[in-house]
């Protein structure tokens, strides 16, 4: 069971914001979520390779050899600030 | 006083490798480009952007397991290491985890932990204040930098003082130069260290609390730096105070350790397997050719030294863990075959290090080339000219070239003709009997007279050691 301390601490980690309706939500559901996950824990897979992709392909790679960046303009345009060719931030230090 | 505390020293170095394009995006490296001039919707962390490996970066990594002598995974994965910072569009940093690509190697008597593949970082710079809110300031955030290849490797704590972690880094920078994976270039930041630093009672086996030293970007800097934080923990542990794990930042400027603002779970990075990229599985013959394909490195370079020419070991160390320095003397070998290696090493790193250092260069980058080297020790050992003419020469070739029989020459320097030297010997002891019966006696310190004679006759210009064989010899001794 996921407590609500536990949803706060997740809740900053991914830096959301939540109100007091949303934990107790989100405590049920990371609850019921870890709850299948468990059921799963009980099978026996002894023996059987851990799964980190549908498709069982590997070594999927690119040529080192360069392709066209974006024009600095639009790739500045997303930002919600800029500043000197930069992305303007708050500082993280302030 | 403190002598049964014994510091631990552990680095973590990060290398980015010198491929034409990013880790996962085929974004252009270009170091001090103008800034965001190489980004993409995969290194800008767009929605819906899938990345995909660079052959190249992979390549090069195992190349560098292989040097270190790492076992190299015949499976490994990416990770997502999660974290928020402005440097990092996507809200985390594509890493390897619970199977890095290689692990188990040795570098210089230092185990290898691990070395894994990641990506690095956008650049930050601090501007200041906006004057929007009061007392915050802004940030630039700079992509080009971001998704670069990097290389992260990780050291046993086996290392037991700076001036030796200093050393080391300085083996592994010769290493991966050698290999052509890398600038490694500290100033750059093609090259960076942090030291994991603990002290512990000489007796006891287990390793006390460690702290980690960060932003010690040159080799003087990292031995400055832990030097710095050995002595803190010294003073707390001495005062009966505990050491805490912290990060700490190191200011060259004051030589003084500051932590970092301890972020919050900064640690808590919620790991788990990155979905959109495949295992890397690289065969067993391709690790086998990579190994194949090394070239000679520093360690196999000093054993060769030792154990082919005869070299001392302070002095193949010295040689061989540099690679221009190494270049130097081979090609000075090559060129005088008339000089013995070992005469050649020991003028090398002895006064042509130190000539080309007063003035502030390398000793390629003087006027002095290999061959002139290999000639100058030629004449001295043929006896042409005395180990201080040697020297005049050696300054004159540093400064401003040339050929040293010419310079032997031009000013005068030569021993002259062994002849004449034999002749003038014969007239110093016919001129003082009296010192020469007190050495044909045994009398040793008499010599003295008379290799002050002839050294007053040659003006100094003959050799010492040349002289006293002469004297002996020419008394029957
Ligand atoms: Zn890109």
């Amino acid at each position: 069971m996921i407590d609500r301390e536990q949803v706060l601490h997740i809740a900053r980690l991914a830096r959301l914001r939540l109100d007091d309706q949303e934990v107790e939500r989100m405590a049920a559901e990371l609850s019921g979520i870890l709850e299948h996950v468990e059921a799963i824990g009980e099978l026996d897979l002894e023996g059987v390779e851990p799964t980190t992709h549908v498709v069982a392909l590997e070594n999927v790679l690119r040529a080192d050899v360069p392709a066209p960046s974006l024009d600095r303009e639009r790739a500045l345009a997303g930002a919600p600030d800029s500043a000197s060719g930069s992305f303007r931030v708050p500082s993280p230090q302030a | 006083m403190s002598a049964e505390l014994v510091p631990t020293i552990g680095l973590e170095i990060h290398v980015q490798l010198l491929t034409r394009t990013k880790m996962f995006c085929g974004c252009e490296l270009e170091f001090g480009a103008e800034p965001n001039v190489h980004t993409c919707p995969v290194c800008l962390g767009h929605p819906g952007t899938l990345p995909v490996p660079n052959e190249q970066a992979i390549e090069s990594a195992i190349r560098i397991a292989v040097a270190l002598g790492c076992e190299v995974a015949p499976r490994s994965g990416f990770h997502r290491k999660n974290y928020f910072y402005p440097d990092l569009p996507k809200g985390y940093q594509i890493s390897q985890f619970d199977v890095p690509l290689a692990t188990a190697g040795r570098l210089g008597g230092v185990r290898i932990h691990r070395v894994h593949l990641e990506e690095d970082a956008a650049k930050l710079s601090h501007v200041g204040e906006t004057g929007r809110i009061h007392g915050s300031g802004a940030s630039l955030v700079d992509f080009n930098r971001g998704g670069t290849p990097l290389v992260e490797i990780v050291t046993e704590p086996d290392i037991d003082d700076p001036a030796a972690a200093r050393e080391w880094l300085a083996l592994l920078r010769t290493t991966l130069r050698q290999l052509g994976v890398s600038d490694v270039n500290m100033e750059e930041g093609s090259l960076r260290c942090d030291a994991n630093v603990s002290i512990r009672p000489a007796a006891s086996p287990e390793l006390g609390v460690k702290t980690e030293l960060k932003n010690m970007n040159s080799f003087r800097y990292l031995e400055r730096g832990v030097e710095a934080e050995i002595a803190r923990q010294r003073e707390i542990v001495e005062s009966g105070g505990a050491v805490e794990q912290e990060t700490l930042h190191f200011d060259p400027a004051g030589g003084t350790l500051t932590p970092l603002r301890s972020k919050e779970y900064a640690h808590d990075y919620r790991y788990f397997p990155e979905p959109d990229l495949a295992p890397v599985a690289p065969s067993a013959a391709a690790v086998d050719a990579a190994r194949a394909s090394l070239p000679e490195l520093p360690e196999q370079r000093r054993d060769r030294y030792e154990a082919d020419l005869g070299l001392k070991p302070e002095v193949a160390r010295r040689l061989a863990f540099d690679a221009s320095l190494a270049a130097f003397f081979e090609e000075a070998v090559t060129a005088g075959s008339a000089s013995a290696p070992a005469a050649l090493a020991n003028w090398i790193t002895g006064d042509l290090v130190a000539l080309a250092r007063e003035r502030g260069l390398e000793p390629a980058a003087t006027a002095a080339t290999p061959a002139a080297v290999a000639a100058l020790v030629g004449l001295l050992a043929a006896g042409e000219v005395n180990r201080g003419g040697a020297r005049e020469v050696l300054e004159v070739l540093v400064r401003d070239g040339g050929e040293p029989a010419a310079i032997v020459d031009r000013l005068d320097l030569g021993a002259g003709d062994p002849d004449e030297l034999a002749a003038i010997v014969k007239r110093a002891i016919e001129e003082d009997a009296d010192a020469a019966a007190k050495v044909r006696a045994g009398e040793g310190k008499a010599i003295g007279a008379l290799v002050g004679a002839v050294m007053r006759e040659t003006r100094g210009k003959a050799d010492g050691g040349e002289v006293t064989r002469l004297i002996r010899e020419q008394l029957d001794l």
